[in-house]
């Protein structure tokens, strides 16, 4: 998990540096693979039986059903990779785009937007939408979702590209590859690492941003938070929460697996 | 009543959830500072560990707040409590990160160069290395205090202080008017109060650097 990568950039020259590199680097052995599968697991089965232990009243049942429940997770899933997949889809062209030789002004520009962004809350640009534009449901919290975590993507993107070898590329075009080929077959893999970091940080950011959705009527799993905190009922409260938690968990473990397979072999 | 207006009738209020923003993420900050360089120090030695301590506190951050602040009701109700404990766990990462990583990246020489002239480990560390680290530390810090502005938003979902007060009281007025003006009155809010600590820490990071790496 690297939340915080791109955070730290654009501070002081010394540590960003060192702060940038995701956490893990070394190949991890299958045990570690299949522990947090197993936590998850075990989490998920501890709330089962709590749940099936309780009495519940009508209210508790309108949400702790399993027809409601897997909706909800469904709803949740699909806000989060639809953004997420978006994100990609937009931030790294232009990312790749703002590190061209012509973009050299607007690059600064880029970069301070996406500082200051960092600092707007999630949950302002939902509310946002809603209240300034009417503008409610899974396409508006897919909008705000996308909006909020371009920024760090596009940042990742942009100084993953930077810190490529000026030296390798001139190697390579010296070799008389051409400007595509330098950028798809030099300058993007060695940028890989850096900008899946991006992603996952993304992806975290987008599980999480997901559950306020349900402020602005988009569904996923905040809904069953919003319904527990409303009708007062300590179950659901628990019940969403150790769901969420558990999906994000799950969500970031696949992103880290997907970071380990990705990376170019050479790296 | 357009903005203006809205925030020279809502003035007191605006400063008060500024305060209570400041304090609350200021406090969770300091927790963070000292718990997290403790377990950098601790750890930045031994990998085991360092890798649990890593794992455990990335694993927070990765936690969506809301879940967080709604499991924590049950322990310690709600208000400011359970919105501190909760940003002081997704603090943690950034400072326990920098301390290591501040005091893996100090020159092993100048390490051995201390001990030489007969420094004990404890002076060591706290004569040379810390303060050789420090700068990196401080961006930890400078990093968490931006992620807590940021999430201690969401904290008015559990009746906590600050600038999501105005936000979800807007929310909950979807189609009025007055809606508008509150949520982004809150934005507004969080952003000065997002910025206001960046530039402390900077200054503080500046101050409290060692003269001689400065």
């Amino acid at each position: 998990m690297s939340i915080t990568t791109e955070k730290s950039l654009g501070t002081e020259a010394a540590a960003p540096q060192v702060a940038l590199a995701p956490v893990r680097i070394e190949r991890k052995g299958l045990r570690s693979y299949l522990f947090m599968p197993v936590v998850l697991a075990l989490v998920l089965l501890a709330l089962y039986l709590y749940i099936s232990s309780q009495e519940l009243d009508t209210i508790e049942q309108r949400s702790l059903n399993s027809e409601f429940l897997l909706a909800k997770t469904w709803e949740h899933i699909q806000l989060t990779v639809v953004s997420t997949i978006l994100v990609i889809l937009i931030a790294v062209p232009l990312g790749v785009l703002l590190t061209r030789d012509f973009a050299g002004s607007l690059r600064p520009f880029f970069l301070g937007i996406a500082n200051i962004g960092q600092a707007v809350p999630t949950i302002g640009v939902l509310a946002l939408l809603a209240v300034a534009f009417n503008f409610l449901f899974f396409k508006a919290a897919i909008v705000g979702l996308v909006a909020y975590t371009v920024l760090p993507v596009l940042r990742n993107t942009m100084v993953g590209l930077q810190q490529v070898d000026e030296n390798v590329l001139e190697a390579g075009r010296g070799m008389g590859i051409s400007k595509w080929g330098v950028l798809t077959r030099i300058e993007l893999p060695l940028a890989v690492p850096i900008i899946l970091a991006g992603v996952r940080t993304a992806l975290v950011i987008n599980v999480g941003a997901a559950t306020l959705a349900a402020y602005i009527a988009a569904g996923g799993l905040g809904s069953v938070l919003v319904a527990g905190l409303s009708t007062n009922r300590i179950t659901v409260q628990i019940t969403g929460a150790v769901l969420t938690l558990v999906l994000a968990l799950f969500i970031d473990y696949l992103a880290g697996i997907a970071e380990d397979v990705l990376r170019p072999k050479g790296l | 009543m357009n903005l203006w207006e809205f925030l020279q009738r809502r003035y007191d209020d605006m400063i008060e959830a500024g305060i209570d923003h400041i304090w609350m993420v200021g406090l969770s900050v300091l927790l963070c500072t000292v718990i997290g360089v403790a377990l950098g120090v601790a750890t930045y030695q031994t990998d085991r560990p360092r890798e649990i301590v890593l794992a455990i506190t990335s694993t927070f951050l990765t936690i969506p707040s809301f879940a967080l602040f709604v499991l924590l009701i049950r322990p310690l109700g709600i208000g400011a409590p359970p919105v501190i404990v909760a940003l002081t766990m997704y603090g943690l990462l950034p400072i326990v990160r920098n301390t290591i990583t501040g005091l893996r990246g100090v020159d092993p020489a100048i390490v051995e160069s201390a001990q030489g002239m007969g420094l004990g480990r404890r002076q060591r560390l706290l004569q040379i290395e810390l303060p050789l680290a420090w700068p990196v530390i401080m961006t930890g810090v400078r990093v968490t205090a931006l992620i807590l502005v940021g999430i201690a938003t969401i904290g008015a979902i559990v009746d906590g202080p600050g600038y999501g007060e105005f936000i979800f009281d807007g929310l909950a007025r979807v189609g009025s008017p007055v809606a508008v003006n509150l949520v982004l009155a809150g934005t507004i809010g969080v952003i000065i109060v997002a910025l206001l600590f960046d530039t402390a820490f900077n200054l503080l990071g500046k101050l409290t650097t060692s003269r001689g790496i400065r």
